[in-house]
């Protein structure tokens, strides 16, 4: 199918430690559609953000890609040279992180940073550089962005500095956007507005974008599908409101009733949340064959313990699917 | 222990009683007026818990609602206003009576990574504000110790580990301790669980809660997260550029918010519950007011999208509104 931008099959990346080797992605799969909204959700420490670093060629050193393989508009860039990553990067694939504060640097002004990308990989000179820096501050609406152009980042408020992350990653019009928790240090005020900036340029430039969240209230607003992390493996992905009205995995189910969600009849308010108990496993206990999430599950039997649960198709058209030896809905 | 005298009498009453607080930072340089440039962080705000009880406060960043709280805790200089606890007066004491009093008024902070010194042991964090307090023998503060250790959901041999041997939950459950160990009435929370992952942040809310029955704490909780503060909170006061500008009981408050401010800010949070792009969400994208100038008209004008001609011309007051609605708004009238 032509319209498959990303193609990522059986990633498996490794990390070298003095304990040993350790699997940070175990056989993670999942296809991008142009134009595509996808959520990678789960706690800090599943490996959401490392699953998109690989994509970016951007692991670190002591990370390499084991297995599997990532296919990129046909061509599979898990084993690309670091010339042709450095094309792909910021020209095809961008990406915006959680801080704006730190992600900008202090000492150049905005226009500078935006400029930068569009020399670089469009070999504008600067002039036009300029010129294109102040339209696309327009696009992520900055007002004012002729004089704005010169300011310096600590000049601008964290909503602003994120619009212009946002800015930057768009330089090149991308194929694909991924945005690391890109609204966890903001306002919920300006977090909606980051969305509703996010989902337009997504809209009008049919522009893929990978959101990172750990909020599902965000993912029900933002993405039409997800893919839930646990410890380095992919526990369910399918489509959002199907996992919402339906999670099948005990672990997908614990995050959304764990979260306090907003109702406007508090009578029926429950006085405790529902809790996961315990944290994330350490990365030395990835690599197990059992069930990672068993020792905080609340159904967890015999077989979560003797070997690692494998994929099980829920729902064929929708390609919703779980990986549990116990899941909710009987799926056996 | 201070002040359990009037505890019995006053069972059920005003625990925390804050009336015209303001608090004014000092900046550099002077203004046209020749004199020196000032910002009014809170002002004017007067609000009451009840013992046992929690009160609320939200708000986007800058709108001064941790300022306001450590003022209360005294922390913060406050330039004007009355701080009573539990009857008797806090806002004015200096000297050793503010060192005990303060027994009474403990901190939760937002950043269990900042906020616990990394060379102590956990135990030793635990016994600083005992040892401050200087009214316990080391093997009293070793009973205590134990007991808050057992009640926060730490194991005993925990007791001896340093900060950075610990998950970020269990650094909060070790803040925690601390705050419960010199025996505190009123708590304030300061974004305790925002730092936190999901998951985690369940299992400090319920550790919060079921500390508040078992000690009966009041707690004074601040918080950009309306979801938390749903379920934590039986008040809610929202704060806008130092000023609350609605109050009311959690019920109230979540069945229909009467200050365009709180409706906006509610619009803002993406739930689970409604579809994506079928709800219409309030624009409140105009500027904030400079605090460093006098206020003569109410600090919504430039944000707010129901603004009109009567909004310029003077500052409203928080007046009370439907049910227990408190609102300081010209155009909510019921």
């Amino acid at each position: 199918m032509s319209d498959i931008l990303l193609d990522v099959r059986n990633l498996r990346v490794e990390f070298e430690t003095r304990a040993g080797t350790m699997p940070v992605l175990d056989d993670i799969s999942f296809t991008l559609r142009r134009g595509e909204r996808i959520s990678f959700v789960g706690e800090s420490g599943c490996g959401k953000s490392m699953t998109a670093l690989t994509m970016m060629g951007l692991l670190p050193a002591i990370g390499k890609i084991a297995s599997g393989e990532i296919i990129f508009k046909g061509e599979d860039i898990a084993n690309a040279s670091e010339a042709r990553l450095q094309h792909l990067r910021g020209n095809e694939i961008s990406m915006i992180f959680q801080e704006p504060m730190t992600s900008l640097n202090p000492v150049f002004t905005i226009g500078n940073q935006i400029s930068e990308v569009l020399k670089r990989h469009r070999s504008m000179d600067h002039g036009t550089a300029m010129q294109t820096a102040v339209n696309l501050l327009d696009a992520v609406k900055i007002p004012d962005a002729k004089t704005r152009i010169n300011d310096y980042p600590h000049q601008l408020s964290g909503g602003q500095r994120q619009r212009v992350m946002i800015a930057i990653a768009l330089a090149c019009e991308p194929e694909i956007l991924i945005a690391d928790e890109p609204t966890t240090a903001l306002d919920v005020t300006v977090q909606a507005e980051i969305f509703d900036l996010l989902r337009d340029i997504g809209a009008r430039t049919n522009t893929a974008i990978i959101l990172i969240t750990h909020d599902m209230g965000a993912v029900r607003q933002m993405a039409e599908r997800m893919l839930v992390m646990y410890a380095g493996r992919k526990v369910e992905e399918g489509p959002v409101q199907d996992i919402i009205d339906a999670a099948s995995h005990p672990y997908t189910r614990g995050l959304i009733s764990c979260v306090p969600h907003i109702r406007s009849d508090v009578s029926t308010l429950p006085d405790s949340l529902p809790e996961i108990p315990g944290i994330v496993p350490a990365i030395t206990s990835f690599g197990k064959n059992q069930c990672l999430f068993a020792p905080r599950c609340t159904r967890v039997q015999q077989s979560c313990l003797d070997s690692k649960p494998v994929p099980t198709v829920i729902s064929a058209p929708t390609r919703h699917q779980v990986t549990c030896w116990n899941a909710h809905g009987g799926t056996k | 222990m201070i002040q359990h005298g009037t505890k019995s009498a006053q069972a059920n009453a005003t625990l925390l009683s804050v009336s015209n607080l303001s608090v004014r930072f000092p900046l550099k340089g002077r203004g046209i007026d020749g004199k020196r440039k000032s910002l009014l962080a809170v002002d004017n705000v007067s609000f009451d818990i009840a013992r046992g009880k929690t009160l609320g406060i939200v708000g986007e960043s800058g709108s001064g609602k941790t300022t306001a709280a450590m003022a209360v805790a005294r922390l913060v200089e406050k330039e004007a206003g009355q701080i009573q606890l539990d009857g008797t007066e806090f806002g004015d004491l200096e000297g050793d009576a503010l060192r005990l009093a303060r027994q009474q008024v403990q901190i939760i902070f937002q950043d269990p990574y900042s906020s616990l010194n990394p060379r102590l042991r956990a135990e030793d964090i635990v016994r600083e504000p005992l040892r401050h307090a200087g009214q316990t023998s080391r093997a009293e503060q070793d009973v205590i110790i134990d007991e808050l250790f057992a009640a926060v959901g730490l194991r005993p041999e925990q007791k001896r580990l340093f900060p950075h041997q610990f998950s970020g939950g269990q650094r909060q459950r070790i803040g925690i301790a601390r705050a419960l160990a010199p025996r505190p009435s009123l708590i304030i929370c300061d974004e305790p669980v925002s730092a936190l992952d999901v998951a985690v942040q369940a299992q400090i809310l319920n550790l919060l809660k079921s500390l508040q029955k078992k000690f009966d704490l009041t707690y004074l909780f601040i918080s950009h997260d309306l979801g938390v503060v749903q379920h934590m909170c039986d008040d809610i006061a929202v704060m806008y550029m130092g000023q609350f500008v609605e109050r009311a009981s959690r019920n109230d408050f979540f069945a229909g918010q009467r200050h365009p401010y709180s409706q906006a800010l509610l619009s803002a949070v993406p739930t689970i519950e409604d579809r994506e792009g079928d709800r219409v969400r309030q624009d409140i994208s105009g500027a904030p007011p400079d605090l460093t100038v006098p206020q003569t008209a109410c600090r919504f004008v430039g944000r707010c999208p129901v603004v009109q001609d009567v909004c310029s011309q003077s500052v409203p007051a928080l007046t009370p509104a439907h049910g227990s609605h408190q609102t300081a708004c010209h155009l909510v009238t019921d």
